[in-house]
């Protein structure tokens, strides 16, 4: 039988690493053990992919459609249903990190194209996924390497290849900046095959010697015929992007750290954590799966319940797969894929290459109505399979005084803890309407209302609004 | 600036998708127009003249009684070099003032920062519409966005609500499950404040709808919905100073005459009864409409419809605009077209300027990024 400690941690991994689970889905895991859920998480080839067969025989759309809501639509249904919750997740943890928006793109199809990139890499080895990013059409078009030749280089990718993607600001020259974007010079696009008469075609990388700058270069010290791979080669093994990419981490899996800008001037809140990943980093050949099973075991993430602001995704998936609002094809994931967008966190579309602002930076006022009327509106439908679940196993404890019908539904909403004040308003709140009760029609017709609103008020505490 | 103490109010009215220039204000006697839009173009005799080159689109008629009045200034030719002529990029760049590089900062929440810098009433900048355009985003600033005006506010369309007890209950738990609570942390505290504070709006701005009463029927379409919620919170004196909406779509590449035709007849009833609403209340001498669209649309049409273009029309709408044309009618003669298209001769920061300088009475060089030729058209 599963504790409620158990239940507790299973419910904090289950939130971080993927986008939250049942309460029948933790028991499970609970009996399956921490560690060894821990080891399903990390092998995502374990478990059967998202059926894509069966995704675009119900929404072809999605493929070609060049409308941004149908590709968001597209994603957001993979993150509703994936059974690789850990692998989904860290391609929205890559999204946030190699930010490529929509607005300068215009071709949702090819972002999903850079977002199945990731996906295929998502917990393989750093410098393998930065090759990658550094071929993807996308990438290479937002940040203009198509415009970096031999002789007039652009250095949009190799800088903030080195500024935001690998080592950190502080950590490398101007010089390196330019030296490494000579190193890209080359790495382009293949013409674009015109629309017309035979409709759109994806972008593909090429690669062309004769604007390629071969020549020696100089970067962070080393002398070489340096291309692009030498660069990246030489990135992943330097302690700056050891310590940056574990501080992302950190950042998204663990604990909220201070805005990303400011890290050069602000040391990490929990330095010997990050020292512990940047280690693994290394010593591992920098491989992500070792990092994060090193990260999900370690005591500081066990430490860490609710220490996150769920993003906007984090809020809106975790909720539509706790009321179980969505499965499998359906209407719906098109206005789930809005609602991120109208809580801030508009999905293939951030702001810049400098990516949303995380953290409390998710919460204005306009974010938080919609966050809180998101929520409620599927906790308090009494018809969703979550919410009847969450009903007939309070129904299954029979006659509830208050207190012990609001700590069933935090228990089964996460367990979700609330602050002692919160949790004392909730009570007096609830004391008021008595007991639950099921044992007449009308009883259950009133206790299901009464649970409904519980759910719905739970969900807009400021509490939920933290994994 | 206005002539009363009334605080100037700006409303900014946003034609998404790129409206049809040449067949807003059309060049109706000009041959290039007439060879260029075969299909597409609006015969002469349907056209409201202004003078013998130019006149109104013919579902335009609320617009055009304004401009007999002397209260619609037409600003010819805005947009800005090397347009990139996709929505979404040319749309940022409207909201950013940021032609060369992805901006993040909209020039209206900077805007409303510098008229509310310590963000005192939470309803200084409000937006009719989902989500928050990136116009009026900026870190710290807060903006309410409201999508129904009738039913906005916490935990105010939650459907398996649906009795007043149950929600009032509902929200004064709210209320204190937000009270600012010693020892929980700086986001919670965060949280606290940011959460009480959209109660106090919401609490303020519902009153708009309750107190409104006006002779004037609005039609029942989007953006008279739109524009009717902009007059009560107006009407309602609650200290909104920027307005903000939409209407769209004004992607005409296809079947253009018949869809233009209706996008014009709402917007142009809808300004017609948003004036004579708040002129019947002696509201209208503080307040200006701004409408802009991304960018223009091809000179030449392709069948049916228009494709993207360049150079653009602006309107500036109120009781103090000194109405009129400005700037120059871009040129039709291939020879001065770019790409095809209109090209524009007025950077559209100038445009913002003079708003921002003449109307609003603020500085409007660090909220464009520069200084930039400005108009008299208040």
């Amino acid at each position: 039988m599963a504790t409620q400690e158990q239940i507790s941690l299973m419910s904090h991994l289950m939130r971080r690493a993927g986008f939250g689970a049942p309460r029948s889905e933790l028991e499970m895991r609970v009996h399956k053990g921490y560690e060894a859920t821990i080891e399903e998480l990390l092998d995502p080839a374990s478990q059967d992919s998202v059926d894509e067969d069966l995704l675009y025989r119900y929404f072809p759309n999605y493929e070609g459609g060049m409308a941004p809501n149908q590709a968001q639509a597209q994603w957001v249904y993979r993150m509703v249903n994936t059974n690789r919750p850990l692998e989904e997740k860290m391609v929205l943890f890559w999204h946030q990190l190699f930010a490529t928006g929509n607005s300068k793109i215009d071709n949702p199809p090819e972002l999903t194209q850079q977002i199945a990139m990731f996906r295929k890499h998502a917990l393989g080895d750093f410098p393998t996924l930065l090759v990658e990013l550094a071929k993807n059409p996308a990438m290479i078009y937002w940040l203009d390497n198509n415009g970096n030749h031999k002789g007039a280089i652009n250095e949009n990718w190799g800088r903030e290849l080195l500024e935001l993607f690998s080592m950190g600001v502080g950590n490398y020259s101007e010089d390196d900046i330019k030296e490494a974007s000579r190193a890209f010079t080359g790495w382009t696009i293949a013409p674009k095959i015109p629309r017309l008469p035979l409709g759109r075609f994806y972008w593909d990388f090429e690669y062309r010697p004769e604007d390629h700058d071969s020549d020696a270069k100089t970067f962070l010290g080393m002398t070489g015929e340096f291309n692009g791979e030498d660069i990246i080669d030489i990135v992943v093994k330097q302690p700056a992007t050891g310590k940056f990419l574990c501080r992302h981490l950190y950042n998204f899996f663990v604990a909220d750290e201070p805005q990303i800008p400011s890290w050069n001037i602000t040391p990490p809140t929990d330095p010997e954590a990050v020292e512990l990943l940047e280690q693994t980093y290394h010593d591992s050949k920098y491989n992500i799966a070792a990092v994060l099973r090193v990260l999900f075991n370690s005591d500081f993430f066990k430490d860490s319940r609710f220490k996150h602001v769920k993003s906007p995704a984090e809020l809106v998936v975790g909720t539509v797969r706790m009321a179980q609002g969505l499965s499998g094809p359906q209407v719906g994931y098109q206005s789930v894929a809005d609602e991120c967008t109208f809580q801030g966190q508009e999905l293939l579309n951030p702001p810049s290459v400098e990516s949303w602002h995380t953290g409390e930076e998710w919460i204005d006022g306009g974010a938080l109505v919609r966050r809180v009327n998101f929520a409620a509106k599927y906790f308090s439908n009494t018809n969703l399979p979550g919410i009847r679940t969450i009903i007939d196993s309070l129904k299954s404890l029979g006659t509830l005084s208050p207190s012990e019908f609001l700590d069933g539904c935090l228990d089964l909403m996460g367990i979700l803890e609330l602050g002692s004040t919160t949790y004392q308003e909730f009570l007096t709140h609830t004391s008021e309407e008595g007991n639950i009760s099921w044992e007449t029609t009308h009883d259950a017709s009133e206790s299901e209302r009464r649970v409904g609103i519980m759910l719905a008020m739970i969900s807009a505490s400021r509490e939920y609004q933290f994994a | 600036m206005t002539s009363t103490k009334k605080d100037p109010v700006v409303v900014v009215l946003q034609l998404s998708g790129a409206n049809d220039p040449l067949n807003t204000i059309i060049p109706y006697t000009n041959p290039h127009y007439r060879d260029n839009r075969p299909k597409v173009g609006i015969p002469e005799d349907q056209v409201i003249p202004i003078n013998d080159d130019l006149g109104f689109n013919p579902n335009m008629g609320p617009v055009q009684k304004l401009y007999q009045e002397g209260k619609v200034a037409i600003i010819h030719g805005i947009g800005y070099d090397n347009s990139p002529r996709s929505h979404f990029r040319s749309m940022d760049i409207w909201h950013t003032c940021e032609p060369e590089k992805v901006g993040t900062e909209g020039w209206l929440g900077k805007v409303i920062r510098d008229l509310d810098p310590t963000g005192e009433n939470v309803l200084t900048g409000v937006n009719f519409g989902q989500g928050l355009p990136r116009a009026l985003a900026l870190r710290g600033v807060p903006v309410t966005s409201v999508s129904d005006l009738a039913s906005y506010g916490v935990l105010s369309d939650v459907p398996g609500i649906n009795n007043e007890r149950d929600r009032d209950r509902m929200l004064d738990l709210f209320s204190r499950i937000y009270a600012p609570t010693i020892g929980t942390g700086p986001v919670m505290d965060y949280l606290s404040h940011t959460g009480r504070n959209v109660l106090d709006g919401a609490d303020v701005i519902r009153v708009a709808p309750e107190t409104y009463s006006s002779t004037i029927e609005y039609a029942d379409t989007p953006i008279a919905r739109s524009l009717k919620s902009v007059a009560q919170v107006h009407l309602a004196n609650l200290g909104t100073k920027i307005f903000y909406t939409q209407h769209g779509s004004f992607d005409t590449h296809f079947n253009q005459l018949p869809q233009h035709t209706k996008l014009w007849t709402d917007v142009g009833r809808a300004i017609g009864d948003f004036y004579s609403d708040l002129r019947e209340h002696n509201a209208s001498d503080n307040l200006i409409m701004v409408l802009f669209t991304e960018f223009g649309r091809r000179v030449k049409d392709n069948g049916t419809g228009t494709d993207h273009g360049a150079g653009g029309i602006a309107f500036v709408i109120g009781d103090q605009v000194k109405g009129g044309m400005y700037n120059d009618y871009p040129s039709l003669k291939p020879a001065d077209l770019t790409q095809g298209d209109l090209a524009p001769n007025y950077d559209f920061r100038g445009f913002y300027s003079s708003i921002v300088d003449k109307w609003l009475g603020l500085d409007p060089v660090p909220i464009v990024g520069g200084t930039f030729e400005q108009l008299n058209f208040v």
